[in-house]
């Protein structure tokens, strides 16, 4: 087993989905197969290798500071769930 | 005549002789869809009234005596993950099912300004995960050869609504073979740009790095039209290349004389469809007929691929999916706490193979696997983009097989993720190494497309199309289109 | 037993841009909710960032005025955390390649100078801000506003270093008095653009090992940190005394009632998962660009102020407080270069001036007396035309009539009156009109002189030269 049940429960926690109980043991046999193929990774040496977070070589690129027109209010809130003056509207934040 | 069945260079000539109207060509693609779309299902959304309103706004600039460009008045279609302001963008996920983008991608501004038309939203696995398009959110597309069969994936929609003669061509984006699987198993040329060559503003995200825009068409002249239409450079994107956007049309009948094509031997797996290997072999022979040397080369990191992509995409896909958290935009599901709404809202949201991805990346990045996951994937990946590297000081470039096999059945890998994920093993290698990559039409198996796979260095685009053209206009797959069972 | 107290400070300092770090939306305080943005901080599917240039040159002015070694190579990573302040659920920021890296300032505290070390100095984007209904823990719903959303910052951390919640004030202190000096920041912490979250822990003295820290957040003013940091020491020490174990979490203070309050489970789950931000590409600064930078920075409080006390001879305590801020340092400046004598420069800029400021509300680059008049005023004092206490009289109609001092000493007729012989009858009048206090002083009684004195200004509606009235009052009073 590369991962199980619990760890699965961890994960769909950072993940923020609420998953049931069939599906929590589905994910767990899935993904634990996917993670079982990854393990071909091992058989590769890369200690003296560096990591590629970027295929193509370009650098810093940026932009003027100049302002530029913002959107229209109801523009920025036309796909909101749910607003009120103005504001998104959220369910109270427990910490 | 039946427009829809032209290419759009053949379209275009016809629409500067005056011969056909914008209007017409326009109409004719819109009745084609009404008449198949209900077996095939290539569209999310359908815009006919813009379409013909842009078509008519062409028809009126050609009067006047105006300059238009190629693509102007040639109906086409989006995958439906491009923003297109006032126009929904679902990128076939329920929990975006309403989204109505208030601006536009950058692709989406350069058709407008090439005058082209656009006849609708495209179907796709959600978020473009996936390698069938049965990932979609909303319903499945069907293989116009076989209505049995999947269209590929993850932009089925594009692929399949250009074989079935519901948009002259189509854009699809490419994560690990997008547009080229669906290329192959509809039968049409599609093309993977390199990383950077296209805009990805407005594109929604799957895995950044990766994700890539490109077109799909009937034949190789018209890739090549809607790649020069939607190349160059953004300064909206930090990862767009700043070159100069050659004719991508200017060198397609230089021919093959010289060129070293490579053979990676890696790409020919194990397991393999024996017509599909002959096809692609058989292409090889027959371009060395027309005055290629062939090179066999090693790629000996081939095999890590699928591994190194699925925890690198993932890894991305996991943090660019955050955002849908019924907050700002999208489905929110009933929570009376926001972490319980946060939940709920993506549980009901997303489906089964995003919620997989979601969770295998963030698994891949979370602490105490960092390591062992996501940044030794990094590492292969610089392995394998050394092979490439490796490869292409050698030869001018690679062909290999789309995929192993032709279209499959719909529902056949579905309970699967593994087996489905194996369908992608010989497109992934290019996306990790940024480079392009051309699906060619090159034979038939029992009826159904075969694709071969013309792979260059960066910005080897216009040798791709080089060399399918002078492939293609020796054969005359390009030539037919698909013939729609319940319908033609 | 005795303890430690360990410190270190995650500063943020909003970056006065006109942009913000990754869109052209605005930066600008206020404005209605949900008006200073657009698809990019909104973090709509699609969108890209790209890097507003002015940000990494704030960034490399602040890690040099900081003492810190310029990356040469750095890069963005994405910070994964759910948050409705936070549209895409993470935060753009850097982590293990930060732009600055390894720098120092120094603190005076007591009359001696400390110096605490700054670990790294990073760019990242600001959140929204929230509205809760009611307090956080009763409330049914918040509202978002995403203004702030993307206003680029710099989080400038130091080293456990601090050793006392007066240095972590002095500390702050020299953070934006050197921030405002290099123009990078307004720091201003009622707006919000200089945050401070504070960590401390308590170590038996003599230990090596550092105790269990808390971290404590929602800190709104240097005074509040000190104060929370105090509370937090004693309550530590009230634990450890006890033979209790300190819990590691984050504790908010709670300003009203003086008390620092567990932020309970925060830490629970938290896995930040940092990765690589794919959507912006390196940054890489070359050395000429460095010192192109560094040869733009200003003369920072430091230099100043040692600078100041050897020009001009003043007290640490004097040039420290002159120095503080850069427009008053180039106000005493210019008050210095219109020939005012430094001294007396340097009371009137910690007097009067900073009064009435303070009393308007006014920062002194909108002092409404320019640095010229209030030169020449002084040299009316030094030349005995008016008297420093007149002078203050004369300095308010300065301010209130933007008028020069010559000007209103003719006007309201307030030259000093200096002459020996009239001043010299009028303190005999004085003494001839108040016997009492001629015997009180006979009795010993100085401050008879005081009453006196009252007297002779009264007469002379404070005109009479001060010095002048107390001697000749001497002489006569004990006939010398």
């Amino acid at each position: 087993m590369k991962l199980n049940r619990k760890d699965v429960e961890h994960v769909a926690l950072l993940s923020r989905l609420e998953l049931s109980e069939t599906e929590l043991d589905k994910y767990t046999g899935q993904l634990d197969a996917i993670l079982e193929y990854i393990d071909v990774l091992n058989q590769v040496d890369t200690s003296a290798v560096e990591p590629m977070a970027h295929v193509l070589d370009i650098r810093n690129v940026m932009r003027a500071d100049e302002v530029q027109p913002s959107l229209p209010r109801e523009a920025a809130l036309q796909n909101a769930p749910d607003a009120e003056d103005g504001f998104f509207k959220v369910p109270k934040i427990v910490e | 005549m039946d427009l829809f069945r032209l290419k759009a260079h053949e379209l275009q000539q016809k629409l500067f002789r005056r011969e056909v109207s914008a209007v017409e060509i326009t109409q004719s693609v819109l009745a084609r869809a009404d008449k198949v779309d209900s077996t095939i299902q290539s569209f999310i959304t359908r815009t006919p009234e813009a379409a013909l309103a842009q078509a008519k706004r062409v028809d009126e600039k050609l009067a006047r005596g105006e300059a238009v460009s190629p693509l102007a008045g040639i109906p086409g279609a989006l995958k439906d993950n491009m923003c297109t302001k006032g126009v929904k963008t679902t990128c076939a996920s329920k929990i975006l099912a309403n989204f109505v983008p208030p601006y536009d991608a950058t692709i989406t501004e350069k058709l407008a300004a090439a005058d082209a038309v656009i006849v609708g939203k495209a179907n796709l696995d959600e978020f473009a995960m996936g390698s069938s398009t049965e990932n979609s959110g909303f319903f499945v597309t069907r293989n116009p050869w076989d209505t049995d069969r999947v269209p590929g994936g993850s932009s089925g929609g594009s692929g399949a609504a250009v074989a079935a003669g519901e948009a002259i061509w189509s854009l699809g984006s490419d994560t690990g073979g997008s547009i080229r699987l669906p290329a192959a198993y509809c039968g049409v040329v599609g093309l993977k740009p390199t990383y950077g060559r296209v805009s990805r503003y407005g594109l929604v995200a799957y895995a950044s790095s990766l994700d890539q825009i490109g077109p799909f068409a009937r034949d190789v002249r018209d890739c090549a039209l809607v790649l020069g239409a939607i190349s160059g450079h953004d300064r909206r994107d930090s990862t767009s290349i700043n070159a100069p956007v050659p004719d991508y049309t200017a060198k397609l009948e230089s021919g093959v004389k010289g060129l070293k094509i490579g053979l990676p031997r890696e790409y020919f797996v194990a397991g393999m469809q024996p017509e599909v290997e002959a096809a692609i072999r058989r292409s090889i022979d027959e371009l060395v007929a027309m005055g290629a040397e062939l090179v066999e080369v090693s790629m000996p990191h081939t095999q890590y691929a699928l591994a190194t992509y699925y925890l690198i995409a993932t890894a991305e896909a996991s943090s660019n999916l955050g955002r849908y958290d019924g907050v700002g935009f999208g489905h929110r599901g009933e929570g009376s706490d926001i972490v319980s709404m946060y939940k709920r809202s993506r549980a009901e949201g997303f489906g089964p193979e995003v919620q997989r991805r979601i969770m295998l990346g963030t698994y891949a990045l979370s602490s105490g696997y960092y390591d062992a996951y996501y940044l030794k994937a990094l590492k292969v990946r610089t392995l394998i983009k050394q092979d490439f590297d490796r490869a292409f000081g050698q030869v001018d470039v690679l062909i290999a097989p789309i995929a192993p096999t032709t279209a499959f059945k719909i529902g056949e890998k579905v309970e699967d993720p593994l087996a489905m994920y194996l369908v992608d093993v010989c497109t992934i290698p290019s996306n990790l190494a940024g480079v392009p990559a051309l699906s060619l039409p090159c034979g038939f198996a029992d009826g159904l497309p075969i694709g071969m796979q013309i792979i260059g260095p960066h910005l080897s685009e216009a040798t791709l199309l080089q060399v399918a053209y002078t492939f293609e206009q020796a054969h005359d797959y390009h030539k037919q289109l698909a013939a729609i069972r319940e319908v033609d | 037993m005795k303890f430690e107290t360990v410190i270190g400070l995650e500063v943020h300092t909003e970056l006065k841009t006109a942009s913000k770090i990754f869109c052209g939306c605005t930066t600008e305080f206020g404005g209605d909710q949900n008006t200073h943005v657009c698809p990019v901080c909104l973090g709509l599917p699609g969108v890209l960032p790209v890097l507003n240039e002015k940000v990494l040159e704030f960034a490399i002015r602040t890690g040099l005025a900081l003492n810190c070694k310029i990356s040469h190579y750095s890069k963005f990573d994405r910070k994964n955390y759910y948050y409705p302040d936070l549209p895409k659920n993470f935060q753009t920021s850097q982590y293990d390649l930060p732009i600055c890296e390894g720098g120092y300032l120094d603190i005076e505290v007591g009359g001696e100078t400390k110096r605490i070390g700054i670990t790294r100095v990073h760019m990242e984007e600001d959140a929204g801000k929230l509205v809760h209904s009611g307090t956080i823990s009763n409330s049914e719903y918040a509202l978002v506003d995403y203004n702030r959303t993307g206003v680029p910052l710099l989080e400038i951390v130091s080293e456990p270093d601090i050793r006392t919640p007066e240095e972590a004030k002095a500390y702050l202190e020299k953070i934006k008095s050197i921030l405002s000096y290099i123009d990078v920041s307004d720091c201003k912490m009622e707006e919000g653009s200089l945050r401070c979250d504070a960590n401390i822990s308590l170590r038996p003295v003599g230990q090596e090992q550092f105790g269990t820290k808390a971290e404590i957040k929602n800190v709104n003013s240097f005074k509040a940190v000190q104060r929370a940091l105090e509370y937090e020491q004693e309550r530590q020490e009230e634990v450890l005394s006890e033979g209790g174990r300190i819990i590691q979490e984050t504790r908010t203070w709670d300003d009203s009632r003086g008390v620092t309050l567990s932020m309970r489970n925060k830490e629970q789950a938290q896995d930040y998962r940092y990765f690589p931000e794919p959507d912006l590409v390196p940054i890489v600064v070359d050395s000429e660009q460095i010192e192109a930078i560094r040869r733009s920075l200003p003369e920072l409080p430091d230099a100043r102020k040692a600078r100041i006390m050897k020009e001009q001879g003043l007290s640490a305590y004097d040039a420290e407080v002159i120095t503080a801020t850069r427009p008053m340092a180039d106000y005493f400046d210019a008050l210095i270069a219109a020939g005012a004598e430094a001294k007396a420069a340097a009371n009137w800029l910690m007097g009067e001036v900073s009064k009435l400021l303070n009393a308007c509300s006014l920062d002194i680059r909108s002092c409404p007396v320019p640095p010229a008049n209030l030169a020449e005023m002084i040299a009316l004092i030094e030349k005995g035309t008016i008297s420093g206490k007149i002078a203050k009289t004369v300095f308010e109609a300065m301010w209130n009539e933007g008028k020069t001092a010559p000007v209103i000493v003719k006007e309201q007729g307030l030259v000093q009156m200096s002459d020996e012989g009239e001043l010299g009858n009028i303190v005999e009048a004085v003494i001839a009109a108040n016997p009492q206090s001629v015997a009180d002083f006979n009795a010993g009684k100085e401050k008879a002189v005081g009453f006196l004195v009252g007297q002779i200004m009264r007469q002379t509606k404070g005109r009479a030269n001060p010095e002048l009235v107390n001697r000749l009052l001497k002489e006569k009073l004990t006939g010398k």
